[in-house]
């Protein structure tokens, strides 16, 4: 499992690294699709105009980084409590069967 | 996929909202009836609602230069069943529509049937017909979550090109225009998602035994009292 997982997570970062290196992508900003989706949508409909406003939005570009951030940090937060906790466990088990058979 | 606040006219956005609310009402019913039956599934519910908070916040540069997000939602859709994540999928957009202005509560229903039942459901008959032909192990949940990943983007841009025809090519051309921006820039992050769901898999598969022996046992029960 562990040589799988670590040959995966080179995949994972090889296939997110190319996008930054390739030469044809040189100067590209690499701007959200959401906000292309959203541009193309009022190149469509000039005249849209969105009938709700978000309650609250962040102050600005660092704020909104933070809590982005902080969303990441608590999944990978709660994911790493969860792996953590399952490889003590079997630790834990391997440890008492092996005193058993002593 | 985020539809941004106020970005859907009214009728799209109640339809949508219609159209998610039966699933969410499934997957709370079911989530209650899990953690009733097995308790010690909980954690890797919570582990698996994990996966979509960290996927969903990280956006990946794509080959198309632009960049989006995954959605981790196929994880929890193999483990747990589909009509799980629609209620899972629905505490990450609302996190992300209230505090991050990402989405919206205008759009929450829209987004939550691309991003919570459409890409859900998509994984997991993928998963089943894979395994039914044969298919073992990690090809069928990556393909299954890959795809997945996929088509919540493809649904927010059949979403989009419905409620913004475009004046000569009609919703059709529309649509083909939203895929160009949506469907192409998730193709590579789709196999960063399935990649990254089998590696979560194979943990699971050596560490989690137990709760997933019970979660088969589970829907194999609860599929018997649908067809009784």
């Amino acid at each position: 499992m562990k040589r799988t997982n670590v040959m995966l997570l080179f995949v994972v970062v090889m296939m997110t690294l190319l996008p930054l290196v390739l030469p044809s992508l040189k100067g590209s900003e690499f701007a959200g699709a959401d906000g292309q989706a959203q541009a193309m949508i009022t190149t469509i409909d000039s005249n849209y105009q969105p009938w709700f406003e978000p309650l609250w939005e962040p102050p600005g570009g660092e704020t909104e980084t933070l809590l982005f951030a902080l969303q990441a940090a608590l999944g990978a937060g709660f994911l790493g409590y969860y792996i953590g906790l399952k490889r003590g466990a079997a630790q834990q088990d391997k440890g008492r069967k092996h005193h058993e058979t002593d | 996929m985020h539809i941004m606040e106020g970005f859907l006219p009214p009728l799209h956005a109640a339809a949508w909202g219609a159209a998610s609310v039966p699933f969410l009402i499934m997957g709370s019913r079911r989530i209650k009836r899990i953690l009733k039956e097995h308790p010690e599934t909980r954690l890797l519910l919570g582990a698996s609602a994990a996966f979509s908070f960290v996927l969903s916040a990280l956006k990946l540069p794509s080959v198309t230069g632009s960049s989006s997000h995954p959605t981790g939602t196929g994880l929890g859709a193999l483990l747990f069943g589909p009509s799980v994540m629609a209620v899972l999928g629905a505490i990450v957009l609302l996190f992300q529509a209230l505090l991050l202005a990402h989405g919206g509560l205008s759009t929450l229903g829209a987004n939550l049937f691309a991003m919570g039942v459409a890409g859900p459901y998509v994984a997991y008959g993928v998963h089943r017909l894979m395994t039914r032909l044969g298919s073992k192990g990690s090809i069928a949940i990556f393909s299954a979550t890959a795809l997945g990943c996929l088509a919540t983007y493809v649904v927010t841009a059949i979403q989009l090109g419905l409620a913004f025809p475009d004046p000569v090519g009609g919703s059709a051309g529309s649509i083909l225009t939203f895929l160009s921006i949506f469907a192409l820039t998730q193709i590579p992050l789709a196999i960063t998602e399935g990649v990254l769901t089998v590696m979560v898999m194979n943990f699971l598969l050596e560490y989690s035994r137990d709760e997933l022996n019970d979660l088969k046992r589970f829907s194999k029960r609860s599929k018997r009292e649908v067809t009784a």
